[in-house]
């Protein structure tokens, strides 16, 4: 009898529940109903996409024609040399840095490794606005060198200028290029170095002839990295009114009225984005390669007499101008607003809206990841695959365009649900969807779902079907699988995804801006209408807080690799 | 008389307090292979980065062809060594077609003359058809290959090779290592191999050092490390093996159950002395008409033979090789007999922490 029921158990199991078979890996069974979430999804994403594409073909309205008479031209100038500035500055000072943290020894070499990373809780919009404040004409720095020189200091370069936003970017985007060449530079290890030497080349010619070459692809991913976050800024270009296409699609849109022309606008963006991602897929493939198994760190070389002091002065003024200086003079600004004029309640509804709203992206945006990596381990087929990395490309597209993309599918919706309850019903609706929070949730979504699905993937990894198999084995039931071991599993990544979806959506500024529901201001949107007022001291508190969730992840980061390390 | 080429002198490495090579002399004439061999931690790759100046002395002095290279206080650097390197890892520049990395050595060379050079090493290591392929297009073979040709490319006074076959499977690793050193043997290289494979240290070495806790034990050909070990670590280290207790007679003789021994007596044992005598499984030969008799305890089948662990009466070990067609059950009792020429034996324990 004992035997028989234990039998039964066992037959339940190697068949499986819907549930089980959710969970456990096995490519046998047929069960197709799992990737649809995955199909769904990949179909938010390539909406916005398609119907930003389609207006590039439609046919140009008046005001397109104008704008291509007007502005076009200036907007691809302008985008051309903002590019080229960011790529050759962050790829100057990111990989500089990142040779010196990786292959030397110095004081304080460990900390500042971690230091450089700092500017990334800076979002780039303010730390724009900070080099406004303190380098305008009516700034401190002028004013100071003014009254001591006592001259009207026309020699002074106008920071409000193509070179201001590209060395503000710089400064903002060139952690990461630092990150990801220094991370090839130290899995590199000594070996390559040692073996240039054994033939013949001294540690200089071993640096320009092989630690480079080899770093090539991760310096080029890191510049790529930088590069997108360039095209997609909309804060620090609207804050320099350096006009670029994400202000453009802004303009057209909230001051023009044409959301067509915002989405062809956004067409042109999104072809120049898919070029940039399609090379960018083409470092990774050759990154693949490239790597170096289970190479020992190189000894670090020592840097003696005045080298370590060089070193050192170069790290430091890059973090000091990089973070210290804008964090001081942020913290200047919000004690100075602080006891003027602080209205506690308006700040507290802008971090409440901020807060909450990055706590339910990061809910939904977790919830549909874990979901899509079920999807995908149930399916390990080629279909199922693409369409996971089309709904992870939200990530590159621009919040502006992402905006427009998601906006116009919504609208034309929201118009025909109108419509047939008219009809049905007899029921004025008026809009259902549109300028509420779901909008800008599905929006969110799309755009950090490639932030949350890799860690969540990355944790999903290491479940193993072999383990599954050796749960079952063991007389693990589908439920007690997965609180013994998916959840505790899965936990870590999914906590990190989480955080990072919500300090992104903290910080994002563009998507905020223009889906919000009306007087929906959030910290970011306070930033923007403040700034573009000029008023930093206003702008100051709203960024100090953003700055100390910017931290978060950075500290997340730090222990995790110390972990491994 | 010419100075041999390489010859260290008494060097000594240390780690922090830790010392990994202690005091340890070696020398190598020009052309002969030469191999350091031991356990993994006794010291060996260390020897090697230190000849090859990735590491640098703490005491002592190496010198090339009669230079001085490193000592506690000089130190060359590894580019101006002429000394040639295979890693464990090969180290392939991954970004660098085979060609390219041959021939990465070659920058003195003007292009012509590089890329004949290439050609000639391609030839030599029959890796011509993949010339233009990227390292991780290869097999681990051929990568191993491309490793060689490429330290052998600006032609060095000396080849270091640091484990260069451990990570290859059993069978690719015998027939590469020949193949080595016919490689090594036609163009006359002088070379200096590591590694914890006695059958690879065999295959391509004339001399090879077997270290223990960052010393040489012994210095010698594979044949004598087998039958003349210098002592307990390398009688263990080098095959199989068991030891008997066994009493000296005189000056030649030594007598062990199962009977009498001739050959080198430790010096400092006179007649009547305890010592243990080192027996190889091929020094215990099978015979049926023996009067001795032992049990079967283990065995092994070894294809052509069967190696089986036999227990005497008096409760002590030995092993036997024995051909595979005399098969026997475990617990059977078989006839032996003892067939050494020479012996090996040492004094009891209290002598040697080993």
């Amino acid at each position: 009898m004992k035997d028989e029921a234990y039998a039964a158990t066992i037959k339940s199991k190697a068949t499986g529940t819907g549930f089980s078979r959710f969970f456990a890996a096995n490519p046998h069974r047929k069960m197709t109903g799992w990737r649809w979430i995955v199909f769904f999804v990949a179909a938010l994403v390539l909406i916005p996409i398609g119907v930003i594409i389609s207006s590039f073909f439609s046919p140009a309205s008046d005001i397109w024609q104008h704008l291509v008479e007007t502005t076009l031209p200036g907007l691809l100038i302008n985008t051309f040399w903002l590019a080229l500035g960011v790529v050759v500055g962050t790829t100057l000072l990111g990989v500089s840095l990142a040779w010196f943290t990786a292959v030397y020894e110095f004081p304080g070499r460990k900390f500042f490794s971690w230091a450089l990373l700092l500017p990334f809780a800076i979002p780039a919009y303010v730390t724009a606005f900070v080099a406004l404040g303190l380098f305008d004409y009516a700034g401190p720095v002028q004013t100071a060198l003014r009254a001591w020189l006592d001259s009207d200091l026309h020699w002074f370069p106008d920071i409000r200028s193509r070179l201001g936003v590209i060395m503000v970017m710089t400064l903002a985007f060139y952690p990461y290029v630092y990150l990801l060449a220094r991370n090839a530079f130290l899995t590199q290890g000594k070996r390559s170095l040692e073996a240039a030497q054994s033939l013949g080349l001294n540690r200089q010619q071993g640096f320009c002839r092989v630690a480079l070459p080899m770093a090539r692809p991760w310096i080029a991913g890191g510049v790529m990295l930088a590069l997108m976050e360039t095209l997609a800024d909309f804060g620090t270009v609207a804050v320099f009114n350096y006009d670029t296409f994400t202000t453009a699609i802004y303009k057209a849109w909230f001051s023009m009225f044409s959301l067509s022309a915002a989405s062809q606008l956004a067409s042109l963006l999104i072809l120049i984005i898919f070029v940039l991602i399609f090379l960018e897929q083409q470092f990774r493939s050759r990154m693949r390669y490239a790597e170096t198994k289970k190479s020992q760190h190189a000894d670090r070389i020592k840097l003696t007499g005045w080298h370590p002091w060089a070193v050192i002065g170069f790290i430091s003024a890059v973090l000091f101008v990089a973070f210290v200086l804008p964090v001081t003079q942020l913290v200047f600004w919000a004690l100075d607003s602080f006891v003027r004029d602080f209205d506690q309640q308006r700040y507290l509804e802008f971090l409440w809206h901020s807060l909450s709203l990055s706590g339910l992206a990061a809910f939904i945006t977790c919830a549909v990841a874990v979901l899509m990596v079920y999807a995908a381990r149930r399916h390990p087929d080629g279909i199922t695959r693409t369409a996971v990395r089309i709904a992870t490309l939200g990530y590159a597209l621009p919040g502006a365009v992402l905006a427009v993309g998601v906006f116009v599918p919504i609208a034309w919706l929201d118009g025909q649900l109108s419509e047939l309850a008219l009809q049905l019903f007899d029921i004025e609706t008026g809009r259902l969807i549109q300028g509420t929070l779901a909008t800008m949730l599905i929006a969110y979504m799309t755009r950090f779902l490639a932030v949350s699905h890799f860690p969540i993937d990355s944790a999903m990894q290491r479940i193993t079907r072999s383990i599954d198999e050796a749960a079952l084995g063991l007389g693990l039931n589908s439920w007690s699988m997965l609180q013994k071991i998916h959840l505790p599993i899965l936990k870590s990544g999914i906590f990190t995804a989480a955080t990072l979806v919500f300090v992104d959506v903290m910080k994002e500024m563009p998507i905020t801006l223009m889906t919000r529901p009306f007087g929906w201001d959030t910290l970011a949107v306070r930033i923007f209408e403040m700034t573009s007022e000029g008023e930093w001291e206003q702008a100051a508190l709203p960024s100090i807080t953003l700055v100390l969730a910017g931290l978060i992840p950075i500290i997340l980061f730090m222990r995790q690799t110390e972990k491994t390390s | 008389m010419s100075s041999p080429l390489l010859r260290l002198e008494r060097i000594r490495h240390s780690y922090g307090v830790q010392t990994v090579v202690n005091d340890l002399s070696l020398t190598l004439e020009k052309g002969a292979i030469g191999c350091l061999l031991g356990p993994s931690g006794c010291g060996k790759t260390t020897v090697l980065r230190c000849i090859a100046g990735f590491e640098p002395v703490s005491a002592g002095e190496i010198f090339l062809s009669g230079v001085k290279v490193s000592s506690a206080d000089f130190f060359m650097p590894p580019e101006q060594r002429r000394m040639g390197m295979v890693f464990q890892d090969y180290a392939l520049f991954p970004h660098l077609d085979v060609a390219t990395n041959i021939g990465f050595g070659l920058h003195r060379l003007s292009r012509t003359e590089s890329k004949l050079r290439v050609d000639e090493l391609l030839e030599i290591v029959g890796l011509s058809d993949v010339a233009k392929k990227y390292p991780h297009e290869l097999s681990g073979g051929q990568q191993q290959r491309v490793a060689l040709a490429r330290a052998l490319a600006p032609r060095p006074d000396l080849l270091l090779l640091d484990e260069p076959f451990s990570n290859l499977d059993v069978s690719l690793r015998e027939r590469l290592s020949l193949e080595v050193r016919d490689i090594l043997k036609t163009q006359g290289i002088t070379a200096i191999l590591v590694t914890h494979d006695q059958y690879e240290a065999f295959t391509l070495a004339d001399e090879i050092g077997v270290m223990y806790e960052g010393e040489i034990q012994q210095w010698d050909t594979a044949y004598n490390l087998y039958h003349r070990p210098a002592n307990r670590f390398v009688a263990n280290f080098i095959g199989q093996g068991v030891f008997l207790p066994g009493k000296v007679m005189d000056s030649r003789q030594v007598e062990i159950e199962l009977g009498l021994l001739s050959g080198n007596v430790p010096q400092d044992c006179e007649s009547g002395c305890d010592v243990d005598v080192l027996l190889r499984p091929d020094d215990i030969v099978y015979d049926d008409a023996s009067s001795l008799r032992a049990v079967v305890m283990h065995k092994a089948f070894r294809g052509a033979e069967i190696l089986y662990t036999l227990r005497l009466a008096s409760g002590g070990t030995v092993l036997s090789l024995v051909p595979s067609h005399h098969n026997h059950a475990i617990g059977e009792e078989i006839g032996i007999r003892l067939e050494a020429d020479h012996v090996v034996a040492y004094n009891h324990p209290v002598t040697s922490s080993i």
